[in-house]
Order: structure tokens, then C-alpha cells, then sequence
């Protein structure tokens, strides 16, 4: 609900607005519809003409303080107050405290004879008695059309109707004035022709058995205001429209990291994690693992204290439980304690628009911190994928501009083509997490790699992971021939590498020892050679001993002789 | 202001025993109230001359009566007796709309 504003807000050329406090349409049109001016509402049956005019003069009461006067040539008061209960207006007590007042037009052309001229002035006096008596602001008129169905005479009509707008625009209310949608004109009735201010046109239209209702500004005399169709809602909070896409690209980015829950994916993810406020996309095949991947990221910021909003399009909250529990997680403890928060429903209960709503509505309420939409693939049954991005776009622009971060996944189908997604919205995505079922050696096991997170290192590895107990586990990388190696083939990979590894272990031991030996047996070798050069080195020795001995001994005997000669002294060598 | 008319003539009834009370809504003496007075005048006299009451209510001075009698068009002649509640809206010129919009038989 927008805030309390009583004071209508000045725009830059004079013109002021009432704000009707309807959420969304006052951003729409820039504060809302031209004040003391009539505003034409239009549109085909059903399209929530009446719950419009009804709620601008409810919210003017109870917000604005400005009283209202509905003047309903359709509806009788006391139908109105019930169908009007319905939508958590209480109408009866409004008029208990004179904030409202509805008159009821009752216009029955059998019972009304025309004879000769006459004007509309009994309808202006008793419009100008209710305003009057309530001191009202605004006026509601749904829809004056049916004065042609009662009175033949058009040229009168016409005329009347010309100066009954002149006199609201005299009494200086703010007016809402319904019409029926015409052939080719807005109204059938050509109204469009007296309240020339503002326009606006509602639309109810269903494709794919899916009724999704539509508002467009089509005309703002004066004023600046958005000219494409947006979405509305009417549901038990009454009337919301959907401004979203006109949302510039201006979101703040923050740079903390919020962990993945599995401490092993965060290593890939630069070793942080998601980046806060960033959009993450897993998708995977049927059963690859996507809710369980989300149930971690859950549990992990539930654990931080964060709180979660689960939005779940295919399984019930009791039943997400139970499978996670399976896996080690107690997701239970978390909604007991508040943290966690399911909006369970099927994608085709009701059409896109009212989603995005319903999604907006559980947002502004419970303010989480992690959202997660598991899986957005479902919502294309509910529209078409254009729809479904656009929708999905202007989701994901809200959830980054309120900081949230979401994890939406996804189901592709079966042998699709890689980067692609059933939705197309890839490009929206800041990380992108590809859950695999790798089927080899007749085994289907579960891979997962990142195909982009923009703004991080990340690896580029497809890691194998494994559902345990204790939730996601991812397993060691082994590349064998034909790629990574999963399942029993790893298996196999990690108890050959460990039987190869002993082997080599061995090996050297062997070659240790043989070294060992070879070193013990030269080292003999050496010392037998040693022994028997000392042995021959002995005998030398003894040998040249013995022949210097003989040498000396000769020469002494040939002095003998000589002394016995009687000779000369020996010259020569002795 | 409102004007109560009574005619006490009671020769030449031609609607039976039944109490006529016909309410004529206008807004001020404009001449178009002045002209639907003086032809729902004529005419009551003409074919009702007998048990008749007008009551004339300008809405200018009693507002609030408007939503009673579900006022729309003015001048509004509404036939509250005999029942049902029938409503004339215009200046009554057209007499012969009159006669069938209050559901008067002419004299044969």
C-alpha cells in the first residue's frame, strides 16, 4: 500500500494530482489523475471497471481523507457492498462514517414514459446533494452509459451529459467515469468525446485458457505517464498494477559473496560463492539434482540467519521437506523458526501477471534476503516463453534493485542443445549452473559445471557430484581417455591409480636395495684389489731391497780384490 | 415549495373508484416545470376530473427527494397511485404518451 500522501503532488507544468493509492497506477500516471477533472475508465465486461472507480473512492476515504460519492446506474448499493466485502472493503461502515456515499441509479426503460422535452438536471441535483452533504472529493460514475439504454433521446443526452461533466469539473472533484468498451471507439458511447483529460483503458484477455488483465494510459491531457500496457491484478487486496518494466538498468551491484552451501562449488566460484543480489540459474534434466542444489543454498543462508522465500511450482512444502530430508536437511527447523517461507502453487492456477504479483506481494511481506523459484520452466504453461521472459525479467529486475538474491532453476529437457534454456532467459543471469546427467558404461551420474558468473574467477571444470546423506558432495576430478570419469568408472580410475601407485612405491624400494647391493659388492671388489696391490707392492719393495743389497755386496768384494792386487783405485762403477 | 392540488369534481369519473396521486419533480419555476404543470393540469382535468392529487416537488429546495423516486430527468411526473409507481419524464406535450405512460383508457 502506498504511503499515506493526503496532499495531491504538484508536477513540474501545475497540474494537479489526486493520488488514488491504488499500487502501482499513481506510478504509472506520476501521482495519479488529474485533480477536479473527470478521468474516463474504459474497457470491455468484466475487465474491472467498477473495483477500480470503487477503490479510488475507498482508498481516497481511508487513506486521503477525502470523502467520495459513487453514483452506480448498474450495481445496487447493497450488491456492491457484497461483492465489494469480498475484496476486504467494508463499504457499510464507510457510509456508517459518512466517508461514502453510493447511490444507486435506477434506470428501467418500461417504466419510464418520455413525453416531450426534459433534461438531466435531477441527476445533477442529486449528485450535488451527495457531494455536497458528504463534502466529498471524489466521484464515481459506473456507468453513466446506461442513461442511453434508459433514455431514447440521444441529441438531449448528449448535451446533458456535456454539461454534467462541466458541472463536476465546476464542483472541483476528482471524477472516475466508467464506459463499456465500443466496436472501434473506446467507449460504446463515444464518452471519450466529454472527458478528454484522461483516459485509461483496462483489458481482460485470456490466451492459452489463461486470463491475464492489462491497463493502459492512453491518454493524460497535461502530463507525462507511461504508455504501455501493464499488467494488473484484482485479488483480495484489490486492484495492483504492475509498473516493473519501467525499471532502468540502475540496480546496485553489491560485491559480498554469500556462500553456495557446498564448500567445494564455492571453490569453483572463485572460492566466495554468489555474488549477493545476483541472479543464479540452475538447470538440469529431470532429476539432476536442481532442488537439492537449492535446498543447500537455502539451508546454508537459513544457517546464516538470512531469511528465504521458497516460491515451489511443483512439489508441496511438506513434500520438498521430506525429500530433503533425505539428503541430510532439515528444511523444517527453518520455517518453524520463520527463516523459511514456502508459496506453493501450480503455474497454471492462475495466469503470469498474477504470479509476478503473488511473488511481489510474498516479497514486500516476509522481506528475505534469498529467494528461490523452483523451477521457472513451469511458469511457460501458464503463458507463452515471450510472456515468461518478460515476466521473469521484470522479476528478477525487482528482486536486484530490493538486493535479493535468486536462485531460479530450471528443467531442460533431455538432449537439448548446451546454453540454451526452455525459457531463454539466460542472458538475465549473472551465474549459471548446469546440472548434467552424464550416462556412460551404463551408468547415468551427475555432473555439474558452470557455464558463466560474470564478474569472478570460476573454474571451467564439469566436476561429477553425488547425493549423500550429508547433501551434495562434490567428488575428485579424474579424466580418463574418453573424458572425466564418472561413477563406477572412477571408482575403478581411483583403485587402479592406488594399485599403480604401490606398484611404483615398490619398484623403487627394489631399485633401492639393488643399488644398495651393487654398492656393497664394488666395495668388496675394491678391497681385494687394494689387498692386492698391497701384496704386490710388497714383494716389489722387497725385491728392490734385495737388489740394492746385492749391489753393495759386489762392490765391496771387488774392493776386496783390488786391496789384494795391490790395484789402483777403482774409477768405475762398483 | 410543494404544491398540493386538489380537485373535488367528482362527475364523469372515468378511472373507477381509484384515488389518483401523481407527484410532478422540476427545479425551479423554469418554463419548461411551468409548461409540464400546466399540461399535467389539463389533462388531469380532462380525462382524471375527480379524485386527483398533484404534488409538485422542486427539487432546489428538497434535494435529498431526488434518490427517493430514483429521479433522473427533469420534469418527472411519477404516478405513485394507483400502484404500480409509473414515471413520465418530459414536458407532458405529448399528451397521448401521457395518457399511456399513466395508463388513463380514453372515454369511448
Amino acid at each position: 500500500m502506498a504511503e499515506t500522501n493526503p496532499n495531491p503532488q504538484p508536477v513540474a507544468d501545475g497540474l494537479l494530482k489526486t493520488p488514488t493509492g491504488i499500487k502501482g497506477l499513481d506510478e504509472i500516471t506520476g501521482g495519479g489523475l488529474p485533480q477536479g477533472r473527470p478521468t474516463l475508465v474504459c474497457g470491455g465486461t468484466g475487465c474491472g471497471k467498477t473495483l477500480l472507480a470503487m477503490e479510488f473512492l475507498v482508498r481516497g476515504a481511508m487513506q486521503f481523507d477525502e470523502p467520495g460519492v459513487f453514483m452506480s446506474f448498474e450495481e445496487k448499493s447493497g450488491e456492491l457492498s457484497k461483492n465489494f466485502a469480498s475484496l476486504g472493503f467494508d463499504l457499510n461502515e464507510l457510509v456508517g462514517q459518512n466517508k461514502l456515499a453510493i447511490d444507486y441509479v435506477h434506470i428501467e426503460p418500461s417504466e419510464i414514459e418520455e413525453t416531450g422535452e426534459y433534461d438531466l438536471e435531477g441527476l445533477i441535483i442529486r449528485l450535488g446533494y451527495a457531494i455536497d452533504t458528504l463534502g466529498a472529493k471524489r466521484v464515481a460514475l459506473d456507468t453513466i452509459e446506461a442513461l442511453f439504454s434508459g433514455l431514447s433521446n440521444e441529441a438531449t443526452l448528449r448535451s446533458e451529459l456535456r454539461r454534467l461533466f462541466r458541472f463536476l469539473k465546476d464542483k472541483g472533484v476528482t471524477a472516475i467515469v466508467t464506459g463499456e468498451q465500443g466496436e472501434r471507439t473506446f467507449t460504446r458511447f463515444g464518452l471519450e468525446e466529454y472527458v478528454a483529460d484522461c483516459v485509461i483503458f483496462l483489458n481482460h484477455t485470456v490466451s492459452q485458457q489463461i486470463a491475464t488483465r492489462r491497463m493502459r494510459v492512453v491518454k493524460y491531457r497535461g502530463s507525462a505517464h507511461g504508455t504501455n500496457e501493464y499488467p494488473f491484478l484484482i485479488d483480495r487486496q484489490g486492484f495492483s498494477v504492475m509498473p516493473i518494466s519501467s525499471l532502468g538498468l540502475d540496480h546496485p551491484a553489491s560485491s559480498e559473496r554469500i556462500p553456495t552451501g557446498i564448500p567445494r562449488l564455492d571453490v569453483m566460484l572463485g572460492g566466495k560463492g554468489y555474488y549477493r543480489g545476483s541472479s543464479i540459474l540452475v538447470t538440469g534434466t529431470a532429476g539432476a539434482g536442481k532442488t537439492s542444489m537449492a535446498a543447500h543454498f537455502v539451508d546454508a543462508a537459513c544457517m546464516r540467519g538470512e531469511r528465504c522465500l521458497y516460491f515451489a511450482f511443483e512439489e508441496s512444502q511438506n513434500q520438498i521437506i521430506r525429500n530433503m530430508n533425505s539428503i541430510g536437511f532439515d528444511l523444517g527447523q527453518w520455517v518453524d523458526q520463520g527463516l523459511l517461507q514456502f508459496h506453493n502453487s501450480r503455474a497454471t492456477l492462475y495466469g503470469l501477471e498474477m504470479h509476478l504479483v503473488a511473488m511481489h506481494r510474498a516479497i514486500d511481506g516476509f522481506k528475505p534476503g534469498i529467494v528461490v523459484i523452483d523451477p521457472i520452466s513451469d511458469l511457460v504453461a501458464a503463458a507463452t516463453e515471450d510472456e515468461v521472459k518478460s515476466m521473469l525479467c521484470r522479476m528478477i529486475d525487482y528482486l536486484k534493485m530490493q538486493q535479493i538474491t535468486a536462485l531460479c532453476t530450471e528443467l531442460t529437457s533431455t538432449g537439448a542443445i548446451l546454453g540454451w534454456t526452455e525459457v531463454g532467459i539466460s542472458s538475465l543471469m549473472d551465474a549459471w549452473l548446469l546440472l548434467q546427467i552424464m550416462e556412460t558404461g551404463g551408468e547415468r551420474n551427475r555432473g555439474l559445471y558452470l557455464l558463466k558468473s560474470r564478474g569472478m574467477a570460476h573454474s571451467n571444470q564439469v566436476r561429477e557430484f553425488i547425493l549423500t546423506d550429508e547433501g551434495v558432495q562434490l567428488r575428485d576430478v579424474y579424466i580418463g581417455p574418453g573424458g572425466v570419469l564418472t561413477g563406477s568408472a572412477r571408482d575403478a580410475q581411483e583403485a587402479r591409480d592406488k594399485a599403480e601407485s604401490l606398484d611404483g612405491q615398490q619398484e623403487i624400494e627394489r631399485k633401492r636395495r639393488e643399488i644398495e647391493r651393487k654398492k656393497t659388492a664394488i666395495e668388496a671388489q675394491i678391497t681385494v684389489l687394494h689387498t692386492q696391490f698391497e701384496a704386490e707392492k710388497d714383494d716389489l719393495d722387497r725385491l728392490i731391497a734385495k737388489e740394492k743389497q746385492r749391489g753393495e755386496t759386489l762392490a765391496l768384494d771387488n774392493r776386496a780384490m783390488a786391496k789384494g792386487r795391490q790395484a789402483d783405485e777403482l774409477t768405475g762403477p762398483q | 415549495m410543494t404544491n398540493v392540488e386538489n380537485s373535488k369534481m367528482t362527475n364523469k369519473t372515468t378511472t373507477g373508484e381509484e384515488k389518483w396521486l401523481l407527484r410532478l419533480y422540476v427545479a425551479g419555476q423554469t418554463p419548461r416545470a411551468i409548461t409540464a404543470f400546466a399540461n399535467l393540469k389539463k389533462i388531469c382535468e380532462e380525462y382524471l376530473d375527480g379524485s386527483y392529487q398533484i404534488e409538485v416537488i422542486d427539487l432546489l429546495v428538497n434535494p435529498a427527494l431526488a434518490k427517493d423516486d430514483q429521479i433522473l430527468a427533469l420534469p418527472t411526473l411519477v404516478r405513485k397511485l394507483p400502484e404500480p409507481v409509473k414515471k413520465i419524464i418530459g414536458d407532458l406535450s405529448n399528451t397521448e404518451r401521457v395518457l399511456v405512460g399513466l395508463d388513463i383508457r380514453p372515454i369511448i
